[in-house]
């Protein structure tokens, strides 16, 4: 037992020392989270307007990508879009007029940029069925009246439909976002430094396992903040009902 | 002038066949009342007019000018597209479910469609808001939310709303029959001014009473078709089709 305070004490007080390094992966983190899953909304509501879209060859590319994107581990997305993707790029491209396609972003010089894109991709899927249903469970009377006003299919989706699908795809994507924020540790397997990574590291490297409490406790912090975010927006959109 | 003119409008539903060969004349200025029972095909005519429906076949006049021309479920016609949209901007729409929107305040409910759709500053929407907001009766609601008026104010709202894209033809469908009886006054009241005004109006009603007092004719379908037509005094006391008195009977207070 003695033995016992004693590690955890040595332990303890080299943790504060890695605190900032913590903290500055816990951004990267937050970074890649925040910007998958607001690029995967904008994404989505593509994705979830393409499914429902009377044209049955836009139909079936949305469905198509989101069978893809939900049928196929994330783990080989992301393996694929940092390693397979610049690979096929540079053979098609290099040497050609479309070089810059093949030596810009795309070519995963940047780890985050492999992880946004692939993280973006496939969260995408997943939030066009949320999506779909939410604006599906807006009355077809709101189109009608659109219509009948002269506006455009367009217009409708976008100024009456759309808002009022935001409140009802609220709770569900806020589920989403804080899956994601775990999700990604996955990015560990391209080495870009998130806080997994990063509390993996120093674990290894600094030999005190006693770092992974404190990981959690970001990430449950994290967590528990954005649900109270979420909920605060939900009852903002609700304002009106 | 003729506003709105139907030959032959079919539609169907699958084997469900809504209307058989509507052909329907409306003058300027004429209120048409369209009776008959569920099922008959009434509310379908009104949204194949205003394209809410797609007719299978049959033609469209607005203002004597061809909308659409279709036969056997494929276009044979139709006015080029600018004509297609502002002939379509000639009529309003009033729902029975109201339809405004949720998130919306009462104002913008009704500037939105004219700045979205004919680019109307801002001001100058409000002002028109304003004014048939004062019109329906309901001033002091412009900055309330849908939710918080009654049915009757709603639909008052949808009315105003419908009117600020100045159409020359207003179509109601069962405006009246979402409310409870006490609010449908107010709402078969605004309907009278508007018709007082010259209004040329198509209403889709169970209301004999505002049918009698107002429409210049009304049209009683069933099936599908319309299967007796005239004037109010006439078709009501002594109507010529079995299954108009049949109708009659069942909805009329003896």
């Amino acid at each position: 037992m003695q033995g016992f305070f004693e590690w955890f004490q040595v332990g303890w007080d080299k943790i504060w020392g890695w605190m900032p390094a913590l903290m500055e992966s816990t951004a990267v983190t937050l970074e890649l989270t925040a910007a998958s899953v607001s690029t995967a909304v904008v994404l989505g509501v593509f994705l979830a307007l393409g499914k429902i879209n009377k044209n049955g060859v836009i139909r079936r590319l949305s469905a198509a990508y989101i069978f893809f994107f939900r049928g196929t581990p994330l783990m080989l997305q992301l393996y694929f879009v940092y390693y397979t993707l610049p690979d096929i790029l540079h053979k098609l491209f290099d040497g050609s007029s479309l070089e810059f396609i093949a030596t810009g972003p795309l070519s995963m010089q940047s780890r985050f940029f492999a992880a946004f894109l692939a993280f973006s991709l496939n969260i995408a899927a997943y939030l066009a069925e949320i999506i779909r249903a939410a604006i599906q469970s807006i009355p077809k009377g709101q189109m009608e009246a659109a219509r009948s006003l002269g506006l455009t299919y367009g217009q409708g989706m976008r100024l009456i439909v759309i808002p009022q699908a935001y409140r009802r795809m609220m709770p569900p994507v806020c589920n989403e976002f804080v899956m994601v924020l775990k999700d990604t540790s996955l990015v560990a397997i391209i080495a870009l430094m998130d806080l997994t990574f990063q509390t993996k590291q120093i674990a290894a490297l600094r030999s005190s396992e006693l770092v992974y409490i404190p990981a959690m406790i970001i990430y449950l912090i994290l967590s528990g903040v954005f649900t109270l975010i979420f909920n605060k927006l939900e009852k903002k959109l609700a304002a009106h009902e | 002038m003729v506003m709105v003119q139907t030959e032959d409008l079919c539609k169907s539903f699958g084997e469900l066949h809504v209307l058989r060969d509507v052909s329907v004349t409306v003058q300027q200025g004429e209120v048409i009342c369209i009776i008959g029972p569920s099922g008959a095909g009434k509310s379908t005519f009104l949204r194949s007019l205003n394209q809410l429906e797609t007719i299978n076949s049959g033609k469209i006049f607005i203002e004597e000018q061809l909308l659409l021309h279709r036969e056997n479920n494929a276009t044979i016609a139709r006015a080029g597209k600018d004509d297609f949209k502002s002939l379509l901007l000639q009529m309003g729409m009033v729902f029975q479910s109201f339809n405004l929107f949720p998130h919306k305040t009462v104002l913008e409910n009704i500037t939105l469609a004219p700045q979205q759709v004919k680019n109307t500053p801002k001001a100058q929407a409000n002002e028109l808001a304003g004014v048939l907001l004062e019109k329906v009766g309901l001033a002091e609601k412009a900055g309330e939310y849908p939710s918080r008026l009654s049915g009757g104010q709603q639909q008052r709202v949808a009315i105003a709303r419908a009117l600020a894209m100045e159409p020359k033809i207003m179509l109601f469908d069962e405006p009246t029959s979402a409310l409870d009886p006490e609010l449908v006054g107010d709402v078969l009241a605004v309907m009278k001014q508007l018709a007082a005004e010259g209004m040329t109006m198509l209403v889709v009603s169970h209301e004999m009473g505002f049918a009698r007092e107002v429409a210049d004719k009304v049209l009683f379908m069933a099936d599908g078709i319309v299967a007796e037509e005239g004037p109010p005094e006439v078709l009501f006391t002594n109507p010529q089709n079995p299954r108009t008195r049949q109708f009659l009977n069942s909805v009329l207070p003896q």
